[in-house]
């Protein structure tokens, strides 16, 4: 017979926006039985963050519990006094942060914030508790357990302090841990085995939790049942494998929907064509550290190359050689067949012109003080020479065509705008050049999936109409899969595999993209378990990398 | 990234640089000085030999090059020189017993640490307190009281605070003298007494920067990820702001007493000039007036020397308090 | 040391009184969360907050006259009353006024302005129009010297005041109030047009450094990082010394070579500035946009950077402005400042300090000097007050 632990009513919160206090959660219930893992999925501004840190009585500056009732075990978190609250936290209730490497404390040795905890709260004496956590360490499968806690946490990979973080959260063998997007800032190679790490130890301990994520294919591994979050409502509540079958709601079918478009491949090249933009054995440095080696690859008229790897691996600075901002110290880009000049500062208008770049965070590449108009307008006069009405005339063209009504924002500033339609201004930016190819460099990485998907659709359709050529940046496979034609895996500054998006995603394959393949969730709750039970627990994250 | 103690030496190097470079710097300001400085000293009626002789004593006759080294060899042994006003005296009145530069600035040095010392007695626990009460309360009235009061004070120059303190502490309650005059071999409680003016008056200003900037620090800190953390780790508010945030806390709280400090060099002439306290603040003033030559550069070297040797301090204490320095992967 | 004991035994007294004052609270309202989750140190805070609000109250009603001698304490006191809620009642008005004339644009302005930054607006509008039209407000010339000497402030004869100098007279005859006036247009004047000229240097080199970048930008940083470790006022005051032989042999106004020796030293400060702010903005996406875009140098700085460096720089300018007006106000009253016969605060409160030691049995003749230091306090108050606002303002902080 489980028992109830965790009752939430009529939920509200409220955040201080320009002086007025503005709702973020209006009125969240949440039910939770001891040993039960619950899922809180929603988009940025759904507010499931906030109700996580509320579970704990807790609200950020700025932030206030407005109404409801947080019921723990019997004792209501939101009028308790301070002192009763403190003795539930760290001690009955924990939490795990989404970034490892700022929530740990930069002046102490990880063992020592370790035990902090069951010190402060007088469950055992410190070297018990020291004992403890190296013994969780162990289990956690950290290198070296014995004596990882005495280190610093600069001293320690992101990956092993949010399994340290886990750890620490483990320490007074809490009731409930509330993990508040453990792995988002990961690479999807640690992220595996940070969530088989968790998955394991709340499992071990029949610890029931809270885990908030964006990814439905992380909650799905995780949890028992599933909450969607909309903008502060909920919007529907599930047991796992029964939301995953058949959504209730709309929005919820809409975001399951994300993972399935995909654009038709095209036909394969054939040989002897000249491609738009050909790398030629292209390397660069830093100053004097080498980041590409011998880089190669082609794009084709109208295709897409979607270049894929993880932090470091390269494929940023590979775009910044094709646009000239750094030249390569070895070998050159040809466009068209003809050679351009390394320093874009010596290309030639029209050069320019052709290779056009969408930026990752619209925010810093549009300028915040000039209108969408201005911003559009400007490439538009400058490359074609139009002004007055024919500028304003081509802006709004340009405006429909990345559906955003022209009269309703080509007098508003960017931050006027959502982040979806930041990015379309982008879009229409590179447009504006009336360019061949157009580099995107993680446009998607900073959106919604929903939004993202929009960006997705909205650039394979200017693809089929224009007849662009993409280079897409991602480390994101499902992106990869949804628009690629060819794909080129990087790491380490070198080109691992390359090949047509069908090959790639069909065995066999280089052993690194496999391990990246292999590492990326998928919708199937049993996904985790059949990995780990086919791979084995070794051999996952940072070991598996380390043994290519 | 080479270890700490390479770090360290590296800063200790650039501050001798940076001193070298600063005393050039003061030494071309002066030789831009038109006209001759024996003429100068002696004025119009001066005789020829008298001129001659000054010129050779300073060293005149050699070419700048040769001048700057001498003068910086003699800094490096102690030897200041020999103010104008001593030397006008001499060649006027005859006697050889010139007081060297060294010699009439040491006591005035000793003074002016004496107030920049019991003046930081009070301003950096004052203000520190202050500092980590309104970030604690952040948005109190007591905050905003705090941060008014600050503000004004730190717009108001020196001397309307000074001469309000000697209005109120001076001349309406008379608690406190407002002549400064102290001389060596004072009782330490008078001494004490009749500092207490320009050392309040300096601790206005000084409190008032260390507070805002200590306040902005621990703001910032306690906004950190791990901060939050330890809150929600169930850790009692005093050991989250000692044991979390005070080791963090450290560099910067550092920083702001040096920088501080420092300020204190600037400070320090106007308070000393309203209070009459005989201090090297004071004699600057006086010999700029005077345009007594080698007393302005040797006073100039002194303050720059030791606002260059406290940003250095801050430097290397900030570097030495950061873990991330301290272990080395 | 009577006074430090009675301030201790009041401290203790008020720690009981908030003791029993948290307790009560805490009993009368059945253990509401404000008083039971009340820290000591909060009850203690308001208690002493109290007292102090009790003494200062009973202070200002204490007679201003005692047996005929003069209360100095009382008078001061009711005039830095008076002077605060005067001051606070003026800019609640020209707040609500802002609130309601104007465009729309300045009245959101004005609405979302906190009381301290409204006084610092209202302030900086006064000095403004004082010296600009110095010379119509003025009833005397800053130069013309009369009879009289040493007429005490107050216009009252009896006191040894003169009707027709409400502020008095100096120690060789001129009007003080028309030289607090003139102080305006001679201080504020000379301090703007050095703040602008510090700026066009140290800006336009800041920005270049930052553009630029290479060797330009390793010069110039090291050149500034070596003029800053020479204290700012020392640095002054060992060029004016030089500057003064250079002006007499040259013939050329000892304020001139002020005003050029003040602003080289606060360019190091607003180039620092300027670069830092630039290359924020150098590193962003826009700007390589517009770069691979093949724009040229004028566009980017003027189309790209500026637009989004003026909050920034705007609030520098005020920081910098109060820092040249102090630096000047300091030169000027240790003797090597602004150069009489203009009249300027500085040099007034040095001239007339000595009136404060008259305080005690004669308040009005301790105000002159007191009103030259004040009116240099006030305009820079007021500026610290409203750069603080831009600053909170700018930095998006909600708390």
């Amino acid at each position: 017979m489980t028992q109830q632990l965790l009752k939430i009513r009529g939920l509200k919160i409220e955040g201080k926006s320009d002086e007025v206090w503005k709702p973020i959660v209006n009125g969240i219930d949440l039910d939770l039985k001891k040993g039960e893992v619950l899922g809180l999925i929603g988009e940025s501004g759904a507010g499931k963050s906030t109700v996580g840190l509320a579970t704990m009585g807790f609200t950020r500056d700025g932030c206030r519990i407005s109404g409801g009732t947080v019921d723990f075990d019997g004792v209501d978190l939101v009028t308790a006094s301070a002192a009763v609250k403190r003795n539930m936290l760290g001690k009955r209730i924990a939490y795990v942060a989404q970034s490892a490497a700022a929530s740990f404390n930069p002046a102490h040795r990880l063992i020592d914030q370790h035990t902090e905890a069951p010190t402060q709260h007088r469950l055992r004496p410190k070297a018990e508790s020291e004992l403890d956590g190296m013994g969780l360490y162990h289990r956690l499968r950290l290198p070296d357990p014995d004596h990882i806690g005495f280190r610093y946490p600069h001293q320690v990979s992101g990956g092993q302090l949010q399994r340290a973080m886990t750890a620490m959260a483990m320490s007074c063998r809490p009731d409930l841990i509330i993990f508040d997007e453990p792995t988002t800032a990961l690479d999807v190679t640690t992220q595996i085995e940070v969530l088989a790490a968790i998955r394991d130890i709340v499992e071990q301990f029949d610890t029931a939790a809270i885990y908030i994520t964006h990814d439905l294919a992380v909650v799905a591994q995780m949890a028992d049942r599933i909450k969607v979050l909309l903008r502060g409502d909920e919007v529907e509540e599930a047991e796992t494998r029964a939301m995953l079958l058949a959504p209730r709601e709309d929005y919820t079918k809409s975001l399951w929907a994300v993972r399935s478009f995909q654009r038709p491949a095209k036909p394969a090249v054939s040989t002897g064509v000249t491609p738009i933009v050909s790398l030629k054995n292209v390397s660069a440095a830093y100053g004097k550290s080498p980041v590409l080696f011998d880089v190669a690859f082609d794009i084709h008229a109208g295709r897409t190359v979607a270049v894929v790897g993880e932090s470091g691996s390269g494929k940023s600075t590979t775009a910044r050689c094709i646009t000239g901002l750094l030249p390569p110290s070895q070998g050159h880009i040809e466009f068209n067949g003809e050679a351009l000049p390394l320093d874009y500062r010596k290309r030639s208008k029209d050069q320019l012109r052709q290779v056009q770049m969408i930026y990752q965070m619209a925010d810093t590449a549009l300028n915040p003080r000039s209108s969408i108009g201005d911003i559009i307008g400007r490439p538009v006069q400058f490359y074609s020479g139009l002004t007055g009405s024919a500028k304003r005339k081509r802006v709004e063209e340009l405006l429909a065509q990345i559906e955003l009504e022209p009269e309703q924002y080509i007098d508003r500033l960017p931050s006027e705008l959502s982040g979806g339609q930041k990015q379309r201004i982008g879009i229409a930016r590179a447009l504006a050049a009336e360019p061949q190819f157009i580099i995107c460099d993680e446009v998607t990485s900073a959106l919604d999936q929903l939004v993202a998907e929009g960006i997705l659709k909205l650039l394979a359709q200017l693809q089929d109409d224009l007849g662009l050529s993409y280079m897409f940046i991602t480390h994101d496979l499902a992106t990869v899969r949804a628009i690629s034609d060819e794909v080129v895996v990087m790491k380490d500054g070198r080109v691992v595999e390359q090949g047509p998006k069908a090959e790639m995603f069909q065995p066999p394959h280089h052993p690194y993209t496999d391990l990246l393949l292999s590492s990326v969730p998928e919708m199937d709750p049993d996904w985790l378990t059949n990995l780990l039970n086919g791979r084995g627990v070794d051999n996952i994250g940072d070991a598996a990398v380390g043994k290519m | 990234m080479g270890s700490i103690f390479q770090i360290i030496l590296q800063r200790l190097a650039l501050g001798v640089i940076t001193l070298l470079i600063v005393s050039m710097v003061i030494f071309v300001a002066v030789n831009a000085l038109p006209g001759d400085f024996a003429q100068a000293i002696l004025g119009q009626g001066a005789t020829d030999e008298a001129v001659a002789q000054i010129r050779a004593d300073l060293g005149l006759d050699q070419n700048y090059f040769m001048r700057y080294f001498s003068w910086l060899g003699n800094v490096v042994t102690g030897n200041l020189g020999i103010s104008f006003a001593q030397m006008n005296f001499a060649s006027n009145m005859g006697g050889d017993q010139l007081v060297g530069v060294v010699e009439q600035i040491a006591p005035r040095f000793k003074a002016t640490m004496f107030l920049a010392g019991v003046t930081a007695m009070f301003a950096v626990p004052i203000s520190i307190t202050l500092g980590v009460l309104a970030a604690l309360y952040r948005n109190s009235i007591f905050d905003r009281a705090v941060n008014i009061t600050t503000l004004s004070s730190i717009s108001s120059p020196e001397f309307f605070l000074a001469y309000i303190l000697i209005l109120v502490l001076a001349v309406l309650n008379p608690i406190f003298p407002s002549l400064s005059n102290v001389y060596e071999g004072m009782a330490l409680g008078e001494k004490l007494n009749r500092t207490m003016l320009p050392a309040l008056t300096l601790t206005l200003v000084v409190t008032a920067h260390m507070m805002r900037m200590t306040r902005a620090a621990i703001i910032n800190l306690l906004a950190s990820p791990y901060i939050e953390m330890a809150r929600l780790k169930g850790i009692s508010p005093m050991r989250v702001i000692v044991r979390h945030a005070l080791p963090n806390a450290l560099a910067p709280i550092i920083n702001v007493i040096a920088l501080n400090l420092a300020y204190l060099i600037t400070g320090v002439v106007v308070v000393e000039v309203v209070f009459v306290y005989p201090g090297i603040g004071q004699l600057f003033v006086d010999s700029v007036k005077i345009r007594d030559i080698p007393v302005v550069q040797a006073c100039c070297l002194i303050f720059a020397a030791a606002y260059i040797l406290l940003n250095l301090m801050a430097d290397i204490l900030s570097i030495l308090s950061n873990p991330r320095l301290r272990h080395p992967k | 040391m009577s006074w430090l004991m009675n301030l201790i035994f009041l401290l203790i007294v008020a720690a009981v009184v908030a003791w029993v004052f948290r307790f009560a609270g805490q009993k009368i309202t059945g253990n509401k969360p404000f008083f039971r989750d009340m820290p000591f140190a909060v009850a203690f805070g308001y208690v002493v907050g109290l007292l102090v609000l009790i003494g200062a109250v009973s202070y200002y009603f204490r007679p201003v006259e005692v047996n005929g001698v003069p209360a100095a304490g009382v008078i001061f006191f009711r005039w830095a009353v008076q002077g605060f809620i005067g001051f606070a009642i003026a800019a609640y008005l020209f707040r609500l006024f802002g609130r309601t004339v104007g465009t729309s644009g300045t009245r959101k302005l004005f609405r979302a302005m906190p009381l301290t930054a409204a006084f610092g607006v209202l302030v900086i509008l006064i000095y403004a129009l004082v010296s600009i039209f110095a010379g119509s407000i003025a009833p005397y010339g800053q130069e013309e010297i009369f009879a009289n000497a040493n007429i005490v402030p107050g216009g009252n004869p009896m006191m040894g005041g003169d009707p027709n100098f409400p502020l008095g007279t100096d120690q060789i005859g001129r009007d003080i109030y028309s030289r607090l006036i003139y102080g305006a247009q001679n201080t504020v004047g000379i301090a703007f047009a050095t703040t602008c000229l510090a700026f066009f240097v140290g800006g336009s080199l800041g920005f270049l450094a930052a553009i630029v970048g290479g060797w330009l930008d390793q010069i110039l940083s090291r050149a500034v990082d070596v003029l800053m470790a020479i204290p700012a006022l020392i640095f002054a005051l060992l060029l004016m010394t030089i500057a003064s032989v250079w002006s007499n042999q040259l013939g050329i106004d000892r304020t001139i070579f002020m005003i050029l020796i003040i602003a080289m030293i606060d360019s190091t400060r607003v180039y620092r500035l300027a670069r830092a702010v630039g290359q924020n903005i150098v590193v962003m996406d826009y700007i390589e946009a517009a770069k691979l875009r093949g724009e040229g140098m004028g566009y980017l700085i003027f189309k790209e950077i500026l637009p989004n460096a003026t909050a920034p720089l705007l609030a520098e300018f005020g920081l910098r402005f109060c820092f040249v007006f102090l630096t000047i106000a300091s030169l000027s009253f240790l003797g090597v400042g602004i150069q009489p016969p203009l009249a300027d605060w500085g040099t007034m409160v040095k001239d007339l300090s000595q009136f404060i030691n008259f305080a005690a049995f004669a308040p009005n003749v301790a105000t002159a000097p007191l009103l030259a230091a004040g009116a240099i306090a006030l305009l820079t108050v007021a500026v610290n007050f409203v750069v603080d606002w831009m600053l909170h303002k700018s930095s998006g902080l909600k708390d």
